[in-house]
C-alpha cells in the first residue's frame, strides 16, 4: 500500500496528463478545436480589432467624460432623430 | 453629435443584434437541454453496467460537444456589439450588467471548464461516480451560466433594484438580490429552460426516428427515445404553466405587448384570446379599421383570465395603452410623453444647475427629475403611437410558438404509447414527423425569442430607454458592413455543423 502510493505521481502530473491523453486521443475533437480557434481568431483579430471598437472607450480617456457625453446624448436630443416614421419600426 | 445621427443605424444594429442572438439560440436551447438527457442517460449506465446504454451515452455526448463547439463564444459577438452600436445603452447598464455577467463568466469557466473535460476525457480514466458527477456538473453548469444572461434580459424587460445616477448616466443597482430574483427573471430562467429540455428530447427524437425509419441502430434509438420523450413530456408540460404565469407577468408589466401579441386594440372585459385570424396590417392604433381581416376566432374570457387571474376582468388594448383610458385608469403613452419630457427637461437643467454651480436649483430640478423619472423614456417619443411593437409579427410568432408547444407533448405521448405497446417501428408516419421535431422546435424557440424580444420594442429598457437613444451616433453603413460579414460567418459556421454533425450521425454509435 505505502509503495503504491509513494508511486503514484503528483496531482497536478496526473491533471496534466489525464488532458494530454485526452486531447490526443480526441478525433472529431481535432476538428472541433480547429473550428474554435479560427473562430475565435476571426472574432477577436479581426472583428473586434478593425470592425467593433468600443465607441466609448476609444472617443473618450476618462469615465467623467464618457458620462458628460452620455448625458449629452439624453438630455439634448433633436426631437426631428427620433421620427419614427423614416424609421419604419412599425407594421 | 446627434444631429447627423443617421436614422437607418437604429434599425440596422437591431437586425445585426437580431441575427447574431438568433443564431446564437440555435445552439443555447440545445446544449441547456440535452445536458440533463445525457445526464440521465449517463446515470442509467452506472446504475446498470450496460454497454448498450455507455455507447447510447457516448454517441449523444459527442453530438453535444459538437453542437457546443459550434455554438460557443458566439454570443461574445452581442458584447462586441453592445460597445460598437449601442454605446449609450452600455454605458447606462454596466453597472447592472456587470455584476451577473462577471458571475456568469466565473460559473462557466470553473464548473463547465472543468467538469467539460472530465466529462469526455474521463471514461475508464477517473472513476465511474466521479465521471457521472461530472456530466451531472456540466448540465449544472451550463444552465447555471444561463441564468445570468437571462436575469439581464430580465432586468431589461422589467428594470427593478436600480436606481437612475444623474450625475453619471447610470442605472446602479441597489439589490442584487431583487434584480437576480425578480418574478420576470424566475419565470424567464424556468421558461427558457424546460424549453431546452423538451429542444433535447426533440433532438433525440429527430435523429432517433432517423435510425427507426433505416432499421438502423434500433435497440440504441428505442431506448433513447423512451428516456427523451419521457423528460420532454415533463418539460413540455412545465413549460406550458410557467408559459401562462410569463403571460401574466407580461399582462402585469408590459401590458403593450400582450396586447400587440393578441391584435387587441380596444380593451376589453371578458376578453377573448385570439386562437386564430389574419391581421389587418393597415390597422393603425388611432384609425377604426378592424383588427382582423376576414375569419378570426376568440375563446372568450380567455385572455382575461391569462392577464388577470379572471375571467371577467378588463384587459387593455394599444388604444388605450396610446391614449390612455381614464375609466380604467389606465395612463397612456401620451400623458407618459409628457411626463417623460419633464423629466429629460429637469436632467437638463439639474445638469446645466449643477455646471453654473447652483446647488439649490440643482436640488430643485433633482427632485423634480425624480418625481417623473419613471416614464424617462416616453421624452424621447415623437407621438404615442410610437410605443406599440410591431402587431403582425408578435402576433404569428406568438401563435407559431403555442401551436407547436401544444404539438410536442401530444409528439412525446405518441412516441411514449407506441413503445409502451411495441409497435414504434411500425408507426411510420410518427416516425416521419419525428424526424422534422428539431427544426419545429427550432422555429418554435426562434418564436419565443421574437415573441420576448420584438413585443418590448421600442424600448431597450422597458419605459426607460428607446432603442433610439440607446444606439451609438454610427452612419448605417458601418453596421451594414458588419451585418453581412456576419451573415456569411455564421452561414458556414452552420454549414459546418450541420455537416460534421450529420457526418457523425450517419457513422452512428458504434464506431464512436
Amino acid at each position: 500500500m505505502i509503495t503504491q502510493a509513494t508511486d503514484r505521481p503528483w496531482l497536478a502530473t496526473r491533471i496534466y496528463r489525464f488532458y494530454r491523453d485526452g486531447f490526443r486521443q480526441m478525433t472529431v475533437g481535432r476538428t472541433l478545436w480547429k473550428i474554435i480557434f479560427i473562430k475565435l481568431f476571426i472574432m477577436f483579430a479581426v472583428l473586434k480589432l478593425f470592425f467593433f471598437p468600443d465607441f466609448l472607450a476609444t472617443r473618450f480617456a476618462t469615465d467623467t467624460q464618457r458620462a458628460d457625453y452620455v448625458i449629452e446624448q439624453l438630455t439634448r436630443p433633436d426631437p426631428a432623430m427620433f421620427n419614427p416614421s423614416k424609421e419604419d419600426n412599425h407594421d | 453629435m446627434i444631429e447627423n445621427l443617421d436614422l437607418g443605424m437604429v434599425n440596422w444594429a437591431r437586425a445585426q443584434f437580431a441575427l447574431t442572438a438568433m443564431y446564437h439560440w440555435i445552439f443555447v436551447p440545445l446544449t441547456l437541454g440535452i445536458s440533463w438527457i445525457i445526464a440521465f442517460y449517463h446515470t442509467i449506465y452506472v446504475r446498470t453496467g450496460s454497454e448498450e446504454w455507455k455507447r447510447l451515452t457516448r454517441f449523444w455526448m459527442k453530438l453535444f460537444g459538437i453542437n457546443f463547439a459550434i455554438g460557443v463564444a458566439t454570443g461574445i459577438i452581442m458584447e462586441f456589439e453592445f460597445g460598437t452600436n449601442w454605446s449609450n445603452y452600455s454605458w447606462m447598464v454596466g453597472d447592472i450588467f456587470g455584476a451577473p455577467l462577471a458571475v456568469e463568466g466565473i460559473v462557466a469557466f470553473f464548473i463547465e471548464a472543468t467538469f467539460f473535460a472530465v466529462m469526455f476525457f474521463g471514461w475508464n480514466r477517473v472513476s465511474k461516480g466521479f465521471h457521472l458527477f461530472s456530466t451531472w456538473m456540466v448540465a449544472v453548469g451550463s444552465n447555471l451560466s444561463a441564468v445570468w444572461i437571462l436575469v439581464a434580459n430580465s432586468w431589461m424587460q422589467y428594470p427593478v433594484g436600480q436606481a437612475f445616477n444623474p450625475d453619471t448616466a447610470r442605472f446602479e443597482m441597489q439589490n442584487f438580490f431583487e434584480v437576480a430574483l425578480s418574478p420576470f427573471a424566475v419565470n424567464k430562467f424556468t421558461h427558457t429552460t424546460s424549453a431546452s429540455m423538451m429542444m433535447g428530447a426533440l433532438f433525440i427524437i429527430s435523429i432517433s426516428s432517423w435510425y427507426l425509419l433505416r432499421g438502423r441502430h434500433v435497440i440504441m434509438a428505442k431506448r433513447s427515445i423512451v428516456v427523451a420523450a419521457s423528460l420532454g413530456l415533463i418539460a413540455s408540460i412545465f413549460t406550458i404553466f410557467n408559459g401562462d404565469e410569463s403571460a401574466y407577468q407580461i399582462a402585469q408589466v408590459q401590458p403593450m405587448k400582450l396586447a400587440a401579441v393578441e391584435g387587441l386594440y380596444e380593451g376589453q372585459t371578458n376578453a377573448g384570446l385570439a386562437v386564430f385570424g389574419v391581421i389587418n396590417q393597415d390597422k393603425k392604433v388611432y384609425d377604426s379599421q378592424p383588427a382582423f381581416t376576414g375569419f378570426n376566432v376568440h375563446v372568450p374570457g380567455v385572455l382575461s383570465l391569462m392577464a388577470n387571474r379572471s375571467f371577467g376582468s378588463f384587459v387593455p388594448g394599444m388604444k388605450d395603452l396610446t391614449y390612455g383610458n381614464a375609466e380604467h385608469n389606465i395612463l397612456g403613452a401620451a400623458q407618459k410623453m409628457e411626463l417623460g419630457q419633464k423629466a429629460v427637461a429637469s436632467l437638463d437643467a439639474y445638469r446645466q444647475a449643477k455646471k453654473a454651480g447652483d446647488a439649490a436649483a440643482a436640488e430643485v430640478q433633482l427632485a423634480a427629475f425624480n418625481e417623473n423619472k419613471v416614464h424617462l423614456g416616453y421624452g424621447y417619443l415623437n407621438k404615442a403611437d410610437e410605443a406599440v411593437p410591431p402587431v403582425a409579427l408578435n402576433f404569428y410568432a406568438f401563435r407559431i410558438m403555442i401551436a407547436l408547444g401544444i404539438l410536442f407533448p401530444l409528439i412525446f405521448i405518441g412516441y411514449l404509447l407506441f413503445s409502451y405497446r411495441g409497435s414504434l417501428e411500425r408507426k411510420k408516419c410518427l416516425l416521419g414527423l419525428g424526424t422534422i421535431t428539431y427544426v419545429l422546435g427550432i422555429i418554435a424557440s426562434q418564436a419565443g425569442w421574437i415573441v420576448a424580444e420584438v413585443g418590448r420594442q421600442p424600448w431597450a429598457i422597458q419605459d426607460l430607454l428607446p432603442v433610439t437613444v440607446a444606439r451609438t451616433n454610427l452612419t448605417a453603413g458601418t453596421v451594414q458592413t458588419t451585418f453581412f460579414m456576419f451573415l456569411v460567418l455564421f452561414t458556414l459556421l452552420l454549414i459546418a455543423e450541420i455537416s460534421i454533425m450529420a457526418k457523425q450521425i450517419n457513422i452512428g454509435p458504434e464506431e464512436n
